[in-house]
């Protein structure tokens, strides 16, 4: 007992003499500081699993297991995503009532841009993410919105996606507060419990990944969205990345946004730029 | 329409090996929907590969199989370039098919 009391005692002490070494950068940290931030995250997954291939984490649970990687391996010979890859192809060329197409709204026609969004639009001080600019260019053009969470959305953006295949993710935090503000409340999001099981997104895909939860194997948060929009097994077709937030949100028994709110566009923006330098690998096939 | 058959057949000597996708809902019939109304079965009964008309695999399916099928199996007899052709039926009626050469 006096032995566990002493060095409680010694741990403290030290503790507090590291407090005031480090005091000064912790004042530092409650700067916003993305490039940083990125930095730390990548390094704590690079450092977790070091067997893993930097650009192989893009490959979500599959970088994880050998066993799932090999059958997955096989089913990328055949995917079951190639469905919607050609009808969002079709859909893609396929011009509005107006002649107008997807490509007018884009630049570069919309070719090989996966990699930049979500960016942050300086003129609406908010993040504008694929699945959003997407829709918002079928408005400009008179026709109708497409849900958020998969059919038509899910095969647009996945060959959108797939044009993009091995581009590293390279998103832009301008030099304005308000960006900033986007990256740090998406982070905030990302770490913060909520619902009746009390998980953050971290609980599961930082302190977790590779571990199973029943059946599954729990994917890590870097590179998670560079594999949007995915075919899933459990949902027998393809989802997006807002229904991906959504599906999260009510596993962990919490209530779910709306899809493209500003939290998940937010989220959405941190996830991606910790993600910069891996590769697009979407669309994916999970389990 | 875009074919809902995917087919990729691949002869290594004398064995060619094939894999196809096809896109169905196979609805088993104990399915509800939103408004808990069972969904009607819908699904693949017969699924037929024939190599140069003579048939090399021959499925009778029920509504056990899952939705957007994936068959894998190999076969004995044909060369590249051949004609392979894909068709199947299902309870509804419908049907389709699609031919594929042999690489």
């Amino acid at each position: 007992m006096k032995v566990r009391i002493s060095l409680l005692l010694g741990s403290l002490s030290a503790a507090l003499v590291a407090f005031a070494l480090v005091s000064p950068r912790v004042l530092a940290a409650d700067k916003v500081d993305p490039v940083a931030d990125a930095k730390a995250f990548q390094n704590f997954f690079f450092h977790k699993f070091p067997n893993v291939k930097h650009e192989d984490f893009v490959n979500g649970p599959y970088s994880m297991n050998e066993d799932m990687k090999r059958q997955w391996e096989e089913k990328e010979e055949f995917p079951p995503y190639e469905f919607a890859l050609d009808a969002g192809k079709e859909m893609f060329s396929t011009p509005f009532k107006n002649g107008k197409t997807y490509a007018d709204c884009f630049p570069n026609g919309g070719i090989g841009i996966r990699q930049n969004y979500p960016y942050f639009d300086e003129k609406e001080g908010k993040v504008v993410t694929l699945e959003l600019a997407l829709n918002r260019c079928r408005e400009a053009n008179g026709e109708a919105p497409y849900s958020y969470v998969k059919d038509e959305m899910a095969s647009l953006t996945a060959y959108m996606a797939f044009t993009s295949r091995g581009k590293p993710m390279d998103i832009k935090i301008p030099d304005d507060p308000r960006a900033l503000e986007a990256f740090e409340n998406g982070k905030r999001y990302f770490y913060t419990r909520r619902g009746q099981l009390n998980f953050s997104c971290a609980s599961c895909h930082v302190q977790s990944p590779g571990e199973r939860i029943r059946a599954e194997i729990l994917a890590p948060a870097l590179g998670i969205l560079n594999a949007m929009p995915i075919y899933r097994s459990e949902w027998s077709g393809m989802g997006t990345t807002s229904r991906r937030f959504i599906t999260c949100n009510s596993q962990t028994r919490a209530v779910p946004l709306e899809p493209q709110a500003d939290e998940y566009r937010d989220v959405e923006y941190f996830l991606s730029y910790v993600a910069n330098g891996l590769p697009i690998s979407g669309p994916g096939a999970r389990p | 329409m875009t074919s809902s058959i995917r087919v990729r057949a691949t002869a290594n000597r004398d064995i060619t090996e094939v894999q196809a996708l096809i896109q169905h809902p196979m609805d088993s019939g104990f399915v509800k929907d939103a408004k808990g109304e069972l969904i009607p079965p819908h699904f693949i009964q017969e699924l037929k590969f024939a190599c140069n008309g003579k048939e090399v695999f021959v499925a009778d399916w029920g509504p056990a199989v899952s939705k957007d099928p994936y068959v894998k199996f190999s076969f004995k007899g044909a060369k590249k370039g051949d004609d392979l052709k894909i068709s199947w039926t299902d309870n509804k009626g419908g049907s389709d098919e699609t031919t594929a050469k042999i690489v």
